[in-house]
């Protein structure tokens, strides 16, 4: 049904894909990780409350997370530019999808820190724990099983922002699908780059839930 | 002394248009080494926010925390760190780490000390066996019971060798028969390491079965503190009266209470309670009340009780015969360092 060509622009188109989500989806990692885990812990009555980080912090996020992403895509060209040294193509995609996930992943990772027991901080101040050690060795290990399914929840909104970097020219499946299903009339090019949606949007959704499940101690059968 | 608390205030200042709340007021604790030392007292009282002030995690508004010679609040940051790694803590709800074996969750005041691992292997696993947990080393908490839970709180406290244990409710979750076994290892490990044990709890049973001294904490402050037998046989405060009433059994019967009357009326005989405490819980004064003043002596009501050990008993008579010779027997009674008061005056069956 499809021609030879056409699976080969959709493997590529897959691989441009998986290309952009992970590498931004790491750099957003690196980056909104350790933002998130600062909003956390300089809220009000947090291990090191810090009012002005805190608000500063949060207001940085809020004004990324709240510009439509094919706006902020086009709005930081020069950025991207700076960046990538060019505004167009797969890899200077990566340079507005990353900034786009950082202050999601931030946001996602800040939640599941507030959600540790408040005690189990309590308890590793009573035994003399620095404010990095308790960090390191009580917040993050078990807020893990809710940072592993904000990643993923977070990977599967970058397949859908990776779709529309087309707009500059970065590649990926959403981009065949647009040019080749929908201007080309083609409607079984965009089945098929839906179908291929489909399927890697579930294969990372049960990858990141059983990663969590692995990672999460705190329902195991006695 | 291990702890010395003096004259500690706490006022949480106001925020969002309340006023600001005191939670602690005039608070003197002295607590010896090797002591276990109870505060009770009802939600709100205060006890909670006072067993932190002992390792600063909350730090007194004003006053002098003394902890085995060193003022707490005087440490900086860094030093504060040090101090508390020699005292232990232990929580109403357990406070481990779901993320962590039972074995590493031990390890963890040691982990945060920076102790090697070899060492960290030496010291946990004598006290998974101390706790009785040995075979469970390698288990998460959510496979464990309430009871399991609590052992390996306070195989965690203990890891870092501390010189004082504080509990806070650590047995308020648990169910009778698991909070038993959780004060006998509190009492084992307080006569097999010496360890100075500061609880907190609401429940006056816990007092009884392993506290040495106790005090009573009521709206920030303490209302009455001593020796637990002497709190227990002599509570002079109503509400520590409210809280000793229902374990230790010192009023009378209701159906003997319906006779009793505050005031003398015509052919009434009073009514004494006599307490005996300690040693002289043995002493024959009953026989020589009523051979040596020839005074009746119609016993109402009888009760010994057993406070850490040692044997309390009440004897509530009624006293037949004139008011010479009752006063006499009270005083025949106070000479032998008995306790007695006069509850009130029975009138006669058929008034």
């Amino acid at each position: 049904m499809l021609s030879p060509q056409i699976i080969d622009l959709l493997i590529k188109g897959l691989v441009d894909t998986l290309h952009m989500v992970a590498v931004s989806g790491a750099i957003g990692t690196l980056i909104g990780l350790p933002i998130g885990v600062m909003l956390a812990v300089t809220g009000r009555g947090e291990l090191l409350q810090n009012f002005a980080f805190n608000k500063v912090m949060g207001a940085v996020v809020n004004m990324t997370r709240s510009t439509p992403f094919i706006i902020l895509v086009v709005a930081i060209i020069p950025f991207t530019r700076l960046i990538a040294g060019t505004s167009i193509g797969t890899n200077a995609a990566i340079v507005p999808l990353t900034v786009a996930a950082a202050p999601f992943i931030a946001r996602v990772v800040e939640n599941a820190v507030r959600e540790v027991d408040r005690g189990l901080v309590e308890a590793a101040q009573a035994m003399g724990a620095t404010p990095f050690q308790i960090i390191r060795k009580v917040l993050l290990p078990e807020a893990l099983p809710g940072i592993v399914a904000g990643l993923t929840l977070s990977a599967v909104s970058l397949v859908g922002y990776s779709a529309m970097v087309g707009a500059v020219g970065g590649g990926g499946l959403g981009d065949l699908g647009i040019r080749y299903g929908y201007q080309r009339f083609l409607p079984e090019v965009m089945l098929a780059v839906v179908i291929v949606l489909i399927v890697l949007v579930q294969i990372v959704q049960s990858t990141g839930d059983w990663i969590a499940r692995r990672v999460n101690k705190r329902n195991l059968k006695s | 002394m291990m702890i010395t608390l003096t004259n500690i205030h706490k006022t949480y200042p106001a925020r969002g248009g309340g006023a600001s709340v005191q939670a602690l007021a005039d608070v003197d604790i002295t607590v010896g080494r090797g002591e276990i030392f109870g505060i009770i007292g009802r939600s709100g009282a205060g006890k909670s926010t006072l067993l932190r002030t002992v390792n600063l995690l909350e730090s007194p508004s004003s006053g002098s925390v003394m902890v085995d010679g060193v003022e707490m609040t005087a440490l900086s940051a860094a030093e504060l760190r040090r101090a508390r790694h020699s005292i232990g803590m232990i929580f109403q709800h357990f406070n481990l780490l779901s993320s962590r074996t039972v074995f590493d969750n031990v390890a963890l005041p040691l982990e945060l000390a920076g102790t090697p691992n070899a060492e960290i292997r030496k010291a946990v696993e004598p006290l998974l066996d101390l706790v009785g947990l040995a075979d469970k080393r390698d288990r998460y908490p959510a496979e464990l019971s309430g009871g399991q839970k609590q052992r390996v709180g306070i195989a965690r406290a203990l890891a870092s060798k501390p010189k004082v244990l504080l509990s806070d409710e650590a047995t308020s979750a648990l169910d009778p028969e698991t909070t038993t076994q959780i004060l006998h290892l509190l009492a084992d490990i307080n006569r097999r390491l010496g360890l100075t044990i500061v609880l907190i709890t609401h429940e006056i049973a816990v007092i009884k079965e392993i506290c040495h001294k106790v005090a009573v904490m009521e709206g920030g402050r303490v209302i009455e503190q001593g020796p637990v037998f002497d709190i227990f046989a002599h509570p002079q405060h109503p509400t520590t009266r409210s809280f000793v009433d229902p374990v230790i059994n010192r009023g009378i019967p209701d159906s003997l209470r319906d006779r009793l009357s505050p005031r003398p009326g015509p052919g009434s005989n009073p009514v004494l309670r006599i307490t005996f405490t300690g040693e002289k819980a043995t002493t024959p004064v009953i026989s020589a009340i009523s051979r040596r003043l020839e005074l009746d002596l119609n016993i109402w009501h009888g009760q010994i009780d057993e406070i850490q050990g040692a044997p309390f008993g009440t004897l509530v008579v009624e006293a037949l015969g004139d008011t010479a010779k009752v006063d006499a027997a009270i005083a025949l009674v106070k000479e032998n360092n008995l306790g007695v008061e006069v509850l009130g005056h029975a009138l006669p069956a058929n008034h």
